[in-house]
């Protein structure tokens, strides 16, 4: 069979995928970009043509740049932490103890649970006047009054950041377990005779195994972390005094609650943007992670 | 292993305990306020554990009588059904071809990356024009609109599965059977889907996890019971417009109890379905 | 595998399949409520079906949305040729709708009778620049409500009739530690936290625009919100209430933990049941005080209307509905959760039965009635206002700033 026979028919087999792919989302990605530039309105107008209006507006809006640093703090903080906590149970989970198996079944619980359930739970957990989170730490004695925690800014972000953690670190630490497996036995061994201690064991003999899958995760949990959504809707809806507003929820706003297309069209074009240049920058450095590591 | 200490031993049977109550305490509550009386959910200091379990708030979520709750919730169940057996379906569908051609043909395998780099579009970025496309077509507010949406969320991890799993696949066992005459179809009907079984159930049902969690495009795209989805019918709850909490909490439980039966019997394949597309990655 | 799965899944897509109720009537509509405040789920459902078995030809799927969805889930089913046939609005919403055709202009279908006998006050609900956008159907209004028991043991002989004495009956309250934060407000960032600033706003005798432009940052509006920054401040207001919704304060009051507390019709009935109150008897409610020398009462209008979407397809059928959900009749059957528009209904002795106490409220507080800015760009003005709600409640900014910014941000 000749090649170019080949690459055509491979061509074909990708086609419907293809179609499907430009239709749903080349296109409306393409019209989101003609959208940005005009002035229209969700239903009704089509929209005038008004330039860079749209971007220039949002960009320079105090909306935008406080949202911008909380979803920035957010996917920061809550992606860091997912990390250290998903490794510190995978080195848990890698260990041999009695019932093991059971303990990493349960780990899947977490990530299985729909984001909304989830969302909903934690919201019914920090409930300021019936809720599990307030009742457990004051029967505890460990504060003397009830708390709102998703109705102060210097929690209610936290309180996020705590829900959004407890459902992802187990999949970091799923990763991980999975790659530490991979780590030879030997080697381990070989590094204990050396006298190695335990950090150094850790940062020079394992981590050179869990650097490519812990990349890997790392960039696809930024880039959720990034365009998060769901939980702060359920739990927050950006409140209190917009402090835990995301981009996501301010395109949002924009879009639908006030029926602007057109600026929340060029809203949304800069979040993507700034997605982008993320995950670019990220595969740059997976690709030079993966280089060194080997 | 490396080391028999005693302290140490100690230390990490303290770590999985506190591990597995961190995962399971949450878990646990939601399912007590499921069952717990109202009374018990607004008590101070909070009743842990029901004095008497009660089951009656499944039964109204579950009952399909016309116009009540519990038909807007089975209706939504239905509809969330609908939409992920549609979606996945026709994500493995696509899959197949394509995941085999960018196996056996990896110069084109550059197109599948730009399908997979469309996961990081923000829905935001699309929902506009999508939401006039739709409306456009008559779509909106239609489980078939949705499941249309939701393959394009689909597909590319379905792809690049079955991608992952032909690359195991040896193509001289696929040679062979095309030279004893069979073509592409047959060769893939006899040869190439039994060895890839394992490899579709594995992506059916990422596909169906990824499927039953979505939110952001169901919010905007569905309105009633004709194409509401359960999670947006469990955020309509939670929204701060019921007051009992335990009922809340029982439209939780049944929702997340596919994704975590899934999650439990296949842990294993989905683990493995994981890694491999992390480790390659 | 691959065949079970295959199977499993045509499975689904098939058993589902026999759920989809099959339409026997001709005419089905499509409406929108919300879930909770006012009429409960359950009374819409039982209307809808009293209509339906008097109209045997028109079926009614119901869908109840959180009112945080109300305003988003109609605008956005306007893009579905198939969308809600009748949908309830808030009385903020018509100004929008009208501008954005979302309803229909009913106003030829407006009778005499109806115009003569339903209240005054009801009617702004639905009317924008002089035409009808649809019928009122609940008429509400925010009443300050108090535990009886707890004022009592207080040594309180009567509710507060100005906001400063409401100020003062809590502190004895707290000072005597009965409760440690006696009042409850809904002040999430949500429309409710407006609705509450608004009966202030009107007791203060501000105004929010003058002449289209914003003028809640000045005088009585500015007063408003100090007044709830302050209540906050001094211990006195629950500082829960910024995540509150109405539901939550219902929750509060109804579990002891609140002597008074700010809400809508609903709850007086409600809390007076002793399946799901623990004060059940103990409910009482006045009209929301007023500022000495300047009102006696203060109220907002919180009514809300049924209209028909413009892409109904049955906008007669419709009408119908509407007709027959807002009648005197249905209504008074009904008012248990929500009064009648009707202005001879308070005084039929089966509505008042049993709750005189409302009704007297509510004729003092019902004609108090203030409205929120009627604009096309509400939900933007209402978003801002929400903001500089909850940045003084927090300390964030001061109340004169806060409202200034609002002012900016609200696209007036």
């Amino acid at each position: 069979m000749s090649g170019t026979w080949m690459t055509t028919r491979a061509w074909l087999l990708m086609l419907p995928l293809l179609v499907i792919m430009v239709a749903v989302i080349g296109w409306p990605l393409v019209d989101t970009v003609r959208l940005s530039f005009t002035d229209a309105q969700l239903v009704g107008t089509a929209g005038n043509y008004v330039g860079f209006d749209n971007y220039t507006k949002m960009l320079t809006s105090s909306n935008f740049t406080r949202t911008l640093s909380t979803t920035t703090w957010f996917a920061v903080v809550s992606v860091a932490a997912e990390m250290v906590l998903g490794v510190l149970a995978a080195l848990l989970l890698n260990q041999e103890f009695r019932g093991r198996a059971v303990l990493r079944g349960l780990m899947i619980l977490p990530w299985a649970l729909p984001t909304v359930v989830n969302a909903t739970l934690w919201r019914l957990i920090y409930n300021p006047e019936y809720g599990a989170l307030n009742a457990a730490l004051t029967q505890l004695h460990l504060i003397d009054d009830y708390r709102s925690w998703l109705g102060e800014p210097g929690t209610a972000l936290a309180a996020l950041i705590v829900a959004d953690c407890w459902k992802n670190f187990p999949l970091v630490a799923l990763i991980a377990l999975a790659a530490l497996q991979a780590v030879p036995r030997d080697i381990t061994a070989a590094a204990l005779v050396d006298g190695a201690g335990p950090f150094n064991r850790f940062r020079f003999v394992i981590l050179p195994y869990l650097a490519g899958p812990l990349m890997v995760a790392l960039v696809l949990r930024t880039i959720e972390a990034f365009k998060v959504f769901d939980i702060i809707w359920v739990m927050t809806r950006g409140g209190p005094a917009n402090s835990t507003r995301s981009l996501s929820i301010l395109v949002y706003q924009e879009a639908f609650s006030f029926q602007r297309a057109g600026s929340g069209a060029s809203l949304a074009l800069i979040v993507t943007l700034l997605v982008t240049v993320l995950a670019v920058a990220y595969a740059t450095l997976v690709r030079k992670t993966a280089g060194s590591a080997t | 292993m490396e080391r028999k200490n005693p302290v140490f031993t100690a230390f990490v049977y303290v770590c999985a305990l506190l591990l597995a109550a961190v995962i399971l305490a949450p878990l646990a509550w939601l399912f007590v306020m499921s069952i717990s009386p109202a009374a018990d959910l607004a008590a101070k200091p909070l009743r842990w554990w029901p004095q008497a379990a009660e089951f009656s708030r499944y039964a109204q979520l579950l009952s399909t009588a016309e116009n009540s709750a519990g038909a807007a919730f089975t209706s939504s169940l239905r509809n969330s059904l609908e939409v992920a057996g549609m979606a996945t379906l026709a994500a493995i569908i696509l899959a197949v071809p394509a995941g085999w051609a960018v196996s056996r043909t990896p110069s084109v395998g550059w197109s599948l990356s730009m399908v997979i780099a469309t996961y990081m579009l923000p829905p935001v970025a699309l929902s506009v024009p999508l939401y006039m496309g739709l409306s456009w077509l008559g779509l909106l507010n239609n489980v078939f609109g949705l499941a249309l949406i939701y393959l394009t969320i689909l597909a590319p991890f379905t792809t690049w599965l079955m991608k992952s799993g032909f690359d195991s696949i040896p193509r001289e066992i696929e040679a062979a059977a095309m030279i004893d005459g069979a073509g592409l179809l047959q060769t893939w009907r006899i040869i190439t889907l039994p060895l890839a079984a394992p490899v579709v159930a594995t992506s059916a049902l990422f596909a169906v996890l990824l499927a039953w969690d979505e939110f952001f495009y169901a919010l905007l795209f569905t309105s009633d019971q004709r194409a509401r989805t359960l999670t947006v019918a469990i955020a309509d709850l939670a929204g701060g417009r019921v007051s009992d909490y335990g009922l809340i909490a029982t439209a939780g439980v049944l929702a997340a109890l596919p994704p975590v039966l899934i999650g439990l019997v296949m842990q294993r394949a989905l683990i493995s379905g994981l890694t491999s597309g992390g480790v390659k990655g | 595998m691959l065949k079970s799965i295959g199977k499993t899944l045509l499975g689904a897509v098939f058993f589902g399949g026999l759920f989809v109720p099959h339409a026997f009537a001709e005419t089905t509509l499509n409406a929108l409520f919300m879930a909770q405040a006012a009429y409960s789920e359950a009374d819409v459902r039982s209307m809808t079906e009293a209509f339906t078995k008097a109209n045997p030809d028109v079926k009614v799927n119901l869908e109840f949305v959180p009112y945080e969805g109300l305003h988003d889930k109609t605008v956005l089913a306007q893009g579905s040729g198939g969308g809600y046939d009748v949908v309830l609005f808030d009385v903020i919403w018509p100004a929008e709708y009208a501008t954005n055709k979302v309803l229909v202009d009913v106003s030829s279908k407006i009778t005499d009778d109806m115009k003569k006998g339903v209240l005054p006050g009801a009617w702004t609900t639905v009317q924008y620049d002089g035409k009808y956008y649809g019928m009122p159907w609940i008429l509400d209004t925010k009443y300050l409500f108090y535990n009886k028991e707890i004022l009592e043991k207080a040594g309180i002989k009567a509710p507060p009739k100005t906001w400063e004495e409401l100020g003062q009956q809590a502190k004895i309250i707290k000072d005597k530690g009965l409760l440690k934060t006696p009042i409850a407000w809904s002040w999430s960032q949500a429309e409710a936290a407006v609705c509450d600033y608004t009966t202030l706003v009107s007791a203060y005798g501000g105004e929010f625009l003058k002449d289209g432009k914003p003028d809640f940052q000045n005088g009585g509006g500015l007063s408003a919100l100090k007044y709830m920054v302050d209540s906050y401040k001094s211990g006195l207001t629950n500082p829960n209430s910024k995540e509150f919704l109405e539901e939550d304060v219902r929750k509060v009051f109804e579990n002891g933990d609140a002597a008074f507390a700010l809400n809508w019709t609903y709850m007086y009935n409600m809390a007076n049941d002793p399946k799901d109150s623990k004060i059940a008897g103990k409910v009482g409610v006045v009209p929301a005080p007023g500022v000495a020398g300047t009102s006696e009462v203060s109220a907002v209008n919180g009514s809300m209307g049924l209209g028909i979407t413009a892409v109904s397809k049955h906008p007669d059928e419709a009408w119908k509905y509407i007709e027959f959900m807002t009648s005197q009749a249905t209504q008074n059957q009904y008012a248990k959760l929500s009064l009648p528009i009707w202005a001879s209904s308070y005084d039929d002795p089966a509505v008042t039965k049993g709750q005189e106490e409302l009704i007297a409220a509510a004729k003092l507080g019902l004609a108090a009635m203030y409205p929120r800015p009627t604009t096309p760009k509400y939900q933007q003005l209402s978003t801002a206002l929400q903001q500089a709600i909850q940045e003084s409640l927090l300390g964030q900014t001061t109340p004169e700033d806060a409202l200034k910014t609002a002012a900016e941000n609200s696209g007036l």
